[in-house]
């Protein structure tokens, strides 16, 4: 037994001083591309930390939607023609250390701040004893997806509404000239993967239900499949053709979302207080729609917008 | 081996997530380029969740409190779509300096 604490241990101090190493690289490097690079394997790593911390659903959302999409949206950002690009702090090398000083003196305070008031926290922040006793009423048995979609749906609704917003900002911005390459040799990957992705999507929004998964990891799994597309050539990225679609596409999860809580305030429960009978329904039909616009948003993100002279 | 059992896992990774936290700051203010700003941001970020979740873990046969996981989850989504438009708009400003 105690052979084992000690073993968790070494994996503890082991995990965080890669992902503290990579951090540092990634801040520090002076090349642009490595930097990126060395970001993705962070996200990777941070995924582990996640599943060692008992939180599978970050683990999940972390490789797919921090390292995988970020690292491609990162990627993206790349200019082709240019080979290294060098970026050095530009500041007198005093200012720099005086700078880094500064701010660890700043986390040390906070580390002092937030140590301190740990061992309180068991008795004043904790609300898992509270999700727990009403999760029954929840229409799901996964407390995570509970919270997000029931107790704290207010929380998820606005979430899906800065998605939106983030979408409006980036077709607002109009065309950007795409800096990747489509591969011919990626359309026979896509030919296997893309089917395999929206299968693993529904299985994911599926599980959301009872076990980790849900909305988010789904539409970034269907992000995955629109990104791989796009690089194999599809310039819709498997998007539909048709503008209103799109648009439709994009709403969804947020206008279903706030029809089904004004609907439900209508009817006297109160805004997003779905009766305990039908709360599942609810919250697969919200799940679905926001899966839906989830992976749309992204793929789009990726894309920089809709092209112009593409898009029929 | 019984020397290292005794470090409080939620310790270190509250001192991981807060130090990240620093290096993340000190990126963000120090770097002239905004994509190495978006990454120091983002490094930043992580730190805050990983805060979050060190609170939340309780130990290998306590389950976690899942409201910081639900927080957690919505920040990241967050994080990724303001990343997105960031970046966008990064590309769109060196198109237009390329113009």
């Amino acid at each position: 037994m105690n052979l084992l604490d000690g073993l968790w241990g070494v994996l503890d101090l082991l995990l965080v001083a890669v992902l503290l190493l990579l951090a540092v690289a990634a801040v520090l490097s002076s090349d642009r591309r490595r930097s990126m690079m060395l970001f993705i394997v962070f996200g990777l790593v941070l995924a582990l930390v996640w599943a060692r911390l008992h939180a599978p659903d970050i683990a999940l959302a972390e490789a797919a939607i921090g390292a995988g999409l970020g690292g491609a949206l990162l990627m993206a950002t790349l200019r082709r023609d240019t080979h290294q690009q060098t970026d050095r702090f530009p500041q007198h090398p005093a200012l720099v250390w005086g700078a880094g000083v500064l701010v660890m003196v700043l986390g040390t305070a906070i580390a002092w701040g937030l140590l301190s008031i740990l061992p309180t926290v068991e008795q004043t922040w904790r609300k898992g004893a509270a999700v727990d006793a009403q999760l029954a009423f929840s229409g799901v048995s996964h407390p995570v997806t509970a919270v997000l979609l029931n107790f704290r749906a207010w929380d998820t609704l606005l979430e899906l509404a800065v998605l939106l917003a983030a979408i409006l900002g980036i077709r607002a911005l109009g065309y950007v000239r795409a800096t990747y390459v489509t591969e011919a040799a990626f359309s026979q990957l896509a030919v296997w993967l893309v089917p395999l992705l929206i299968l693993m999507a529904g299985y994911i929004l599926w599980a959301g239900a009872h076990s980790p998964g849900g909305a988010f990891q789904a539409g970034a799994l269907l992000a995955g499949a629109g990104i791989l597309l796009r690089l194999a050539g599809y310039s819709s990225a498997g998007l539909p053709t048709a503008r209103w679609l799109v648009r439709l596409g994009l709403v969804a999860g947020t206008g279903v979302f706030l029809l089904v809580g004004l609907g439900l305030l209508g009817w006297g429960q109160g805004f997003l207080h779905y009766p305990v009978a039908y709360a599942k329904w609810w919250i697969l039909l919200i799940e679905m729609l926001a899966t839906v616009s989830i992976g749309m948003t992204l793929t789009l993100a990726f894309m920089g917008g809709i092209p112009q002279k593409e898009a029929a | 081996m019984a020397g290292l059992s005794a470090i409080n896992p939620q310790f270190l990774y509250v001192c991981a997530g807060i130090f990240l936290f620093a290096i993340g700051l000190w990126g963000t203010w120090l770097h002239a380029h905004y994509v190495r700003k978006i990454i120091s941001l983002n490094v930043m970020g992580a730190g805050v969740f990983l805060t979050l979740i060190a609170v939340a873990y309780r130990g290998e046969n306590l389950p976690p409190d899942p409201v910081p996981h639900a927080l957690v989850l919505t920040g990241i989504v967050v994080a990724v779509s303001a990343t997105a438009l960031a970046l966008v708009i990064i590309r769109r400003l060196e198109d237009a300096a390329n113009e």
